[in-house]
């Protein structure tokens, strides 16, 4: 079973739980509806239809509404902390929540506690906390963006917002950042660092890159990189090894934005619709 | 160490792990501490009075201590109180400054400014921002959300309905952003 754990951003919008279904760019979850869009709404899409293309029964999520006050965030911390321990899931994945190190570290002692302990995936705010614990060689998979990866190898900067520059100015020298990263401990067992050129890492170094095809405005395109963290975790709860998993992933992304012909004003919803075709082509299959 | 045992690995806490999410606000007097202190608790923050650590050369005797990601929606709450900090810095790294470092990208119609992890885009034909992209705090996906479709006119200031580090950064590539876009 694949969950996962996110914020959508409406006030007052209730801890929900539950199998998730998309209806006309809709998410809907215990009587809720939301549109898919960047965020937890985007990366719930991804997955939802890549799941679908894979056979495989449609996500699980715990939502709560959170405008940044974090408010809604702790009530769901709390949530995780008294129930993770007795649930069966194959792969949590962590998303935009609000980065809070001591509720971070109770959610992670409940992980350890569950049996199997599944296949941790942690990208946006949650990677953040993760980072600034130090816990990070606990997950599984990080997706990081270039601006995120220059944070996870300043053993500093408590946010990319204070990443120091003399670090920031090493954008085109991603390899040299991952690392770092590693060096630090700031990083999952797998880095997926998503940009012009995708990159697959371990501590032991790159395993892989994937650039074809390159759409430079998917740059711009808000919730490109949660796309990626939700097909990537729909693979990954097939069961594929998460390196096939995340290089597949990268590709299936670049796919999808390639066959949207994106503009740098594009909107997310437009290349998830893209992602059936994208899917069916990175693994030779026809739809 | 083998597979096996990195999976029943436990957490372990780092030395300064409970300190590395907080920041600390540097007043001039300790009767601005106070009044902060009071408000900001009365606001529902979880704050402490402490002493500076030995980098802060500036200020008072005393320091108050808060969550960091919430940087921006409690300094506003400070200033709506006419309570302006003197430094704001994280308490693992005193010496840290906030990035002020800026990507600019010339799409052609379309220009896209980066400050640390947000980015903001705009068509530069009709002044609306056409996307907002990066970050991890929860109110990223509202702030695009409140922005994307307006112009730079019309559209919601991040540091006015956002809250948090992404929410600040957001706002330093919309000021720079007007200041590219003011020909």
């Amino acid at each position: 079973m694949l969950v996962v754990v996110g914020t959508i951003p409406v006030p007052d919008f209730p801890l929900v739980t539950g199998q998730v279904t998309l209806n006309q760019d809709l998410i809907n979850i215990g009587g809720y509806q939301f549109p898919v869009n960047r965020g937890t709404p985007a990366l719930l899409g991804a997955a939802l239809i890549s799941c679908e293309v894979l056979g495989q029964s449609a996500p699980y999520a715990y939502l709560v509404g959170d405008l940044g006050l974090g408010e809604g965030s702790r009530r769901l911390y709390k949530y995780l902390e008294a129930k993770l321990k007795k649930a069966h899931i194959q792969t949590l994945v962590f998303h935009y929540l609000q980065p809070d190190v001591d509720w971070h570290n109770r959610v992670l002692f409940a992980v350890a506690e569950m049996s199997p302990r599944p296949i941790l995936i942690a990208d946006a705010g949650f990677m953040y906390a993760a980072k600034m614990s130090g816990q990070a060689s606990h997950y599984d998979l990080f997706i990081p963006d270039v601006g995120e990866l220059a944070f996870l190898a300043d053993g500093q900067a408590p946010h990319p917002f204070y990443t120091r520059g003399f670090i920031l100015h090493q954008e085109d020298r991603v390899p040299e950042l991952i690392a770092r990263a590693y060096a630090h401990d700031n990083a999952a067992r797998y880095l997926l660092v998503k940009g012009h050129q995708d990159y697959l890492a371990t501590a032991e170094g790159i395993l892989a890159t994937v650039d074809h095809p390159v759409e430079p405005a998917l740059e711009a395109i808000g919730g490109t990189g949660d796309t990626l963290t939700g097909i990537a975790a729909a693979l990954v709860s097939t069961g594929t090894a998460i390196d096939q998993a995340a290089i597949m992933a990268a590709q299936v992304n670049r796919f999808a934005g390639h066959h949207a012909h994106p503009t740098p004003a594009t909107q997310v919803a437009e290349i998830i619709r893209h992602i059936p075709a994208a899917l069916a082509q990175a693994r030779g299959t026809k739809l | 160490m083998t597979w096996l045992g990195i999976f029943k690995r436990q957490p372990r806490p780092r030395p300064d792990e409970s300190q590395a999410d907080l920041g600390i606000l540097v007043f001039s007097h300790t009767s601005e501490v106070i009044r902060a202190e009071k408000l900001l608790k009365t606001a529902g923050w979880q704050v402490r009075v402490m002493g500076p650590p030995s980098e802060i050369q500036s200020g008072c005797d005393l320091v108050i201590e808060f969550p960091l990601i919430e940087e921006l929606n409690l300094v506003r709450t400070l200033e709506a109180a006419q309570l302006s900090p003197l430094q704001i810095v994280p308490v693992s790294s005193p010496l840290m400054k906030p990035v002020k470092l800026f990507q600019v990208k010339d799409f052609g119609r379309y220009l896209m400014v980066r400050a640390a992890n947000m980015k903001l885009t705009v068509d530069q034909e009709s002044q609306v921002i056409v996307n907002v992209s990066g970050g991890g705090c929860p109110d990223v996906p509202y702030l695009a959300q409140e922005m994307v479709g307006k112009t730079l006119t019309t559209a919601p200031r991040p540091k006015e309905i956002g809250h948090t580090l992404c929410g600040y950064a957001l706002q330093l590539a919309f000021e720079e952003i007007m200041r590219q876009c003011s020909w």
